[in-house]
């Protein structure tokens, strides 16, 4: 399973990239399976850190995405739109859904490392 | 998670990377490792094979066996023969779906009942209640495995397994073979809209079956199928599932299903159904897709026509095959006319969608 050691991640499978990048992991893609849809949040939205900011829709089932910190959505990733399997093929990289300017101070979904997230996956 | 009860074949699953959901009471694989899409793809162009042993197995016999049957179940079972099937519904004295059904039939008084897993109990109860004297109903749901071969290359892989010589039923067709000392009762039947067949054999061969299968099937591009692929394959062809597009609140004439349902002769609920028909049905099942891009709809998302909520997905879903959404909805008869505009509400959007006449996925 890959979990890369530069992202640090949220108990609820998204990873948040020091740029304030945001997606979801390889294991929870995975699990997921084929992504046929994401609803992405609109530029500018403010959101909280574990608030409801995208949803995944695979064939058979619709998944929130929760923001993993406190900020300001200044950018999505408009390629989603026409090619969502790419949450399948490339979650750390093309696959990316959005990107937050976070709050100062930073407010957290209590977030771990990539050694954390590989222990809660097992 | 304990309670669930599982197939021979659930070991079998899990070591083919199945993802495991409960489904009728079931444990059983919603897809494997291939994925929802390539399996439902796999079907439309070569050959899937699904496990279906959680549905239930009934086996009747005896003088009377015929006639019985006839008179629980909606369709005319007098128009076949030893050899073929039917399908059609068990209803409730208000000609509300029990369940839906084919009879396969062997010999003059020796039927199989194939029902849904989720009513076997509920069925057997109901056929035990008004079972006519002499008739042996047999309920052989644990004893019984299941596949479903199903796809374009389904034959050609029927032809490989079951060796030279085994001349395949014909569409709807039935017969008994002999294979390694077991019976199999191989029928031309699906749910999926494809050429295909359903195996009925021994469960304690169940794992071995399975594999040789999908050893002979593999040169024809045959892979393992879940349970997400075998309901996005109906619902791209309107077969209803029991439970979500049919209900004992609802009669088939409304399920726009009245074909399957021999108003001439007398069964459980036809009275209900003929008072329907003579005041004429005010709601009607209808297929919808969705014209602009959008989430996947989903059962139970509501469906407007400009502002006025007209009623719900029964079922919905992601057509593969169409890239659309598209999903099954009663509505009032007046707005089942193919061309309708409506629109679909997810999560607080409304999405266009539009009346179009069944099935909505058909071969090239």
């Amino acid at each position: 399973m890959n979990v890369p050691d530069n992202l640090r991640y949220a108990k609820s499978h998204e990873w948040l990239a020091a740029d304030g990048k945001v997606g979801i992991t390889d294991h929870a893609q995975g699990e997921l399976s084929d992504v046929v849809f994401v609803d992405l949040p609109k530029i500018g939205r403010k959101l909280k850190a574990g608030e409801t900011a995208a949803v995944v829709e695979s064939v058979k089932a619709a998944s929130d995405i929760y923001a993993p910190a406190s900020g300001e959505v200044v950018a999505v990733n408009d390629q989603l739109g026409e090619n969502s399997g790419l949450v399948n093929t490339d979650p750390y990289g093309d696959g990316w859904m959005f990107q937050l300017k976070l709050d100062e101070p930073a407010e957290e979904n209590g977030l771990v490392d990539a050694a954390g997230y590989r222990a809660q996956i097992g | 998670m304990s309670d669930l009860k599982r197939t021979p074949l659930h070991s079998a699953h899990v070591a083919l990377g199945g993802k495991m959901v409960p489904f009728g009471g079931w444990d059983m694989p919603v897809s494997y490792a291939t994925g929802i899409l390539t399996e439902h793809r796999a079907v439309r162009n070569a050959a899937g094979v699904f496990d279906i042993s959680h549905m239930g197995q009934f086996f009747v016999r005896n003088a009377g066996a015929k006639a019985w049957l006839n008179s629980v179940f909606s369709n005319q079972l007098d128009k076949i023969g030893p050899g073929q099937s039917q399908y059609g519904f068990l209803l409730n004295e208000r000609g509300g779906v029990i369940d839906d059904l084919i009879i396969y039939q062997f010999g003059d008084e020796q039927f199989l009942v194939v029902v849904n897993a989720a009513k076997i109990d509920e069925d057997l109860a109901w056929l035990q209640q008004h079972l006519a004297p002499g008739v042996k109903l047999e309920n052989l749901s644990d004893e019984c495995a299941a596949l479903a071969l199903q796809g374009p290359k389904a034959e050609a892989i029927y032809r490989d397994f079951f060796g030279a010589g085994a001349e395949p039923p014909a569409r709807l067709g039935v017969q008994v073979l002999e294979r390694n000392g077991s019976s199999f009762y191989v029928a031309r039947t699906g749910y999926t809209g494809e050429d295909g067949f359903e195996f009925f054999f021994p469960a304690g061969s169940a794992e071995s079956v399975l594999r040789e299968l999908l050893e002979v099937g593999k040169p024809h591009g045959l892979i393992p199928a879940g349970l997400g692929a075998r309901d996005s394959l109906r619902l791209e062809v309107c077969y209803p599932l029991n439970g979500s597009d049919l209900s004992p609140e609802r009669t088939p004439l409304e399920a726009a299903l009245s074909i399957f349902c021999a108003l001439d002769k007398e069964f459980i609920g036809v009275e209900a159904l003929r008072a329907q028909k003579a005041a004429g049905v005010k709601e009607r099942q209808a297929a919808l897709k969705m014209t602009e891009k959008g989430p996947p709809p989903r059962s139970h998302y509501p469906v407007f026509q400009g502002d006025t909520q007209v009623g719900e997905l029964t079922s919905g879903g992601l057509s593969p095959c169409l890239e659309c959404g598209i999903g099954l909805a009663y509505l009032p008869v007046e707005l089942t006319k193919p061309g309708t505009a409506l629109s679909i509400d997810i999560r607080g959007k409304r999405y266009a969608a539009v009346v179009e006449k069944k099935p909505l996925y058909k071969k090239a």
